[in-house]
């Protein structure tokens, strides 16, 4: 029995480091590559391991969201703009201006210092044990019911944004063709 | 809970965090700064569902899952900008959209 549990505790250590290593790899491919397209496709890599992190934190429907919605749905859409934006779309690298690169840099770095400290100065205490997980944690039956129950308010209202975005989108396109049609 | 503590998810996340602050700040393909950008809000959302672990309670899963939402929403109404700016002929570059510069 302890041995079995080991065992599944090396395995989960094993499934983390490599989806870990995929996170930070495609994370820093998505900002280094200089062809948007390779960047998008980056981004599908670095949306996957994190699916993958969702469901060892026993997250097994935000997991399931995630690939539909994002590495589905979104990344199809992004993958469609670029495709039609085609060379118009390679901007230079990165800021002309030496000062406003070092300063960005500096900015990242710093930040990422301070929540790394924060991290480590609660690790020990707070981080290092999780609360006891119930059988139903993280299932489609759960997050239903906090959806029309407790939170019914934020669920209407992520409705209506979807609403307002998918007409924002509809008139930022349309727009430009009637201008189009009046020249 | 197998496996790396909650410390270890939320490193990884500070670490996406800033890697996505970057390209945003950096790059200047408006298409890279989207996709930089949701480096940052999946980074948020990798936090939210550490938590949501840590206190066994899905509360922070539904705000992952509303925070997804947001950003599907924002990609669209993003891309639409960026399409819009192409038809219009205006230069694809952040560095040359000074217009509304003070």
């Amino acid at each position: 029995m302890i041995l079995a549990s080991l065992a599944g505790d090396v395995l989960v250590w094993v499934v983390w480091v490599v989806a870990a290593i995929a996170l930070l790899a495609s994370g820093f491919a998505v900002v280094l590559f200089r062809n948007p397209f390779h960047s998008a496709l980056a981004l599908i890599l670095n949306l996957g391991s994190l699916a993958v992190l969702y469901l060892l934190l026993s997250a097994e429907f935000v997991a399931a969201a995630q690939v539909l919605v994002y590495a589905g749905a979104v990344m199809v859409m992004f993958l469609f703009v670029i495709a039609y934006l085609g060379g118009r779309a390679d901007a230079p690298w990165a800021s002309s201006q030496a000062a406003v690169r070092v300063a960005a840099v500096v900015t990242c770095v710093v930040l990422l210092a301070e929540v790394v400290l924060v991290i480590a100065l609660d690790a020990r205490d707070g981080l290092s044990s999780a609360a006891e997980i119930t059988e139903g944690f993280g299932s489609p039956r759960e997050l239903g019911r906090l959806f029309l129950g407790d939170n019914l308010l934020a669920f209407e209202v992520s409705s209506l944004v979807l609403l307002i975005g998918a007409v924002g989108g509809v008139i930022l396109g349309a727009t430009v063709r009637r201008g189009e049609v009046e020249e | 809970m197998l496996g790396p503590t909650v410390a270890a998810y939320l490193v990884l996340s500070a670490i996406l965090f800033a890697t996505g602050a970057a390209g945003v700040l950096i790059r200047r393909s408006p298409l890279i700064v989207l996709l930089a950008l949701e480096l940052m809000l999946n980074a948020g959302n990798l936090a939210l569902i550490a938590f949501a672990r840590q206190h066994a309670d899905s509360g922070g899963q539904v705000f992952a899952l509303a925070v997804m939402v947001v950003a599907a929403t924002e990609v669209v109404v993003g891309l639409g900008l960026i399409v819009a700016m192409s038809r219009k002929k205006v230069e694809l570059d952040v560095d040359a959209l000074t217009e509304l510069e003070g």
